[in-house]
């Protein structure tokens, strides 16, 4: 039982929720950049948290399927289409053997989720099934997926057809305001510097992948250019001597020599990773209780979201 | 000693300024402690030159409980043993063919090129940290005769096992990689093996020197000169 890859699309990626405890030989951790979306995937499949999914970045994702089962497609809002005929997003559809599944391309935000019933059963490397390219670890091979790939499943009897109603599916839109818990460095920065970051729009560059995230704004100067290599926390904000902020993302280096004003609040970090070159983002400090009970809620939201049942 | 928050779920402590074994073994030994007083609650920890990224389960303890935690633990003596590590010994097969850089070091260095190999080999060194790539030990001092800058422009392709000098640091290539460090020879003991377990044959704050060995043994070791 297994989805046969057709096409890969521009990059499409295992992933689970990420890689734990490694850090100390050397990996990162991996796993979906909107974790929101990834989470609400197999929420909606009725999956275990942490099943399996496709992250398919940008779209252009097709698979042939080799037995019975039922997809959902989150996040970005790519086309889905089983045999040419249009599928909702956020939606669990059956799929029958020989179905050709057919993600388009985005028309608002990057990554989209694709999973299915049960996850794909994938061997777990270092305790997890994401996959880092830069590392050669994860997924099939430690490779994003290509032409000819399986990505075996298991055969499931039943599976409630979820969807998420309108009102609760996000939006992707062009603009946006990251938190930021300050730290690190934040002293070596001067108070004219912090207050540009905080006041300044940021742009995002074209420069971004799954390791980071560049920013193109006023430049953010710190007293030192350099310091003594040290572990670098998810969303750390890096700020290297051209003074414009990288925002670091899963697929990061464990340890690096730029000082960092802090780090961005994970839960936007999920949405910043939607957003495409020339994008507007803000930063705003908070508090470590804040971003604790924003975590919190933002937790509780996503365990509560009320999912509907589809009634044919 | 100095505690700082680094982000939602993590704080930093701080053992020193500078890179030396001193403030390695002062990281060593809190590794443990952290360890034993964060229990569960600990997700991860990146230990580093002088400092320890240390990342926590926020549903389930805060900053400020880690922090009053940590100081409570660390404020307590450790053992004389804490901090020293293993000493892990990897054969090295020094030569022209596997370390293309040994002759312009010991050009720079006024030495030839025996010279630089005992030099490199008769050095114990200790892990400083982990990363870069899976696997990427950074280990410290080199002698300050052989340190030497990375190469102006890095190559595109260098050999798994090379082992290579920047600055007084020195390492050995976990896989093949691109890099900018001079490479003086070849270890023929895999740095990184996800079908092993432990991965890796060493850890930051072990202690690691290098045993000079010939081609022959190189190959009978499975070494590779490609």
């Amino acid at each position: 039982m297994s989805m046969r890859v057709s096409h890969p699309g521009i990059l499409s990626l295992l992933q689970d929720s990420g890689r734990n405890g490694q850090h100390r030989l050397g990996l990162s951790n991996g796993g979906p950049l909107d974790s929101e979306a990834f989470h609400l995937c197999n929420r909606l499949l009725q999956n275990p948290t942490g099943s399996t999914a496709i992250e398919i970045s940008a779209g252009g994702l097709q698979l042939q399927c080799t037995a019975d089962t039922w997809i959902c497609l989150t996040g970005a809002p790519m086309p889905l289409s089983v045999n040419d005929n249009e599928h909702d997003n956020w939606t669990v559809h059956r799929v029958r053997e020989g179905d050709a599944i057919k993600v388009g391309f985005s028309r608002a935000g990057v990554r989209a989720y694709l999973g299915v019933a049960g996850g794909f059963s994938i061997v777990p490397s270092f305790g997890s099934t994401a996959t880092v390219v830069r590392e050669g670890i994860g997924g099939l091979c430690g490779k994003a997926l290509n032409t000819g790939d399986s990505l075996p499943y298991p055969v499931l009897k039943v599976c409630k057809s979820l969807f998420l109603p309108f009102r609760e599916r996000p939006r992707y839109l062009n603009s946006l305001t990251v938190r930021v818990i300050p730290g690190y460095q934040q002293r070596l920065f001067s108070r004219v510097a912090k207050r540009r970051f905080f006041a300044a729009p940021y742009t995002v560059s074209e420069r971004c992948d799954r390791m980071g995230y560049r920013m193109q704004g006023p430049a953010v100067n710190c007293a030192i250019g350099g310091i003594l290599s040290e572990g670098i926390c998810p969303g750390a904000i890096q700020v290297p001597p051209d003074g414009q902020p990288i925002i670091l993302l899963n697929d990061r280096q464990t340890i690096g020599g730029y000082p960092k004003l802090g780090a961005a609040l994970s839960t936007d970090v999920a949405r910043l990773t939607q957003l495409t070159a020339g994008a507007k983002v803000h930063f705003a400090p908070i508090t470590t209780d804040t971003a604790r009970r924003a975590l919190r809620l933002s937790t509780l939201r996503l365990l509560n979201l009320p999912l509907e049942e589809r009634r044919n | 000693m100095k505690l700082q928050v680094t982000g939602e779920n993590s704080l930093i402590l701080y053992l020193g300024e500078d890179a030396d074994e001193a403030t390695s073994a002062r990281v060593h030994a809190a590794v443990a402690t952290i360890e034993t007083a964060l229990s569960d609650r600990l997700l991860d920890l990146v230990p580093s030159y002088a400092s320890i990224l240390i990342l926590f389960d926020i549903q389930r303890i805060d900053h400020i409980t880690v922090m009053k935690t940590l100081r409570k633990a660390l404020a307590e003596p450790t053992t004389s043993a804490a901090g020293k590590g293993r000493t892990i010994a990897l054969p090295v097969y020094y030569s022209r063919e596997t370390g293309v850089d040994l002759e312009p070091l010991a050009a720079r260095a006024s030495l030839s090129v025996e010279q630089v190999i005992e030099l490199h080999a008769n050095t114990g060194y200790r892990v400083f940290a982990i990363g870069f790539a899976p696997g990427f030990a950074y280990l410290g001092q080199v002698d300050p005769r052989i340190a030497a800058p990375r190469l102006d422009t890095p190559r595109q392709r260098v050999p798994k096992g090379s082992v290579a000098i920047a600055d007084r640091q020195t390492a050995v290539y976990p896989s093949e990689s691109p890099g900018g460090w001079n490479l003086v020879g070849r270890c023929p003991v895999s740095l990184f093996n996800p079908a092993q377990d432990p991965a890796m044959p060493i850890a930051v704050g072990d202690q690691v020197c290098f045993e000079p060995i010939s081609r022959a043994q190189f190959l009978s070791l499975g070494g590779d000169l490609g």
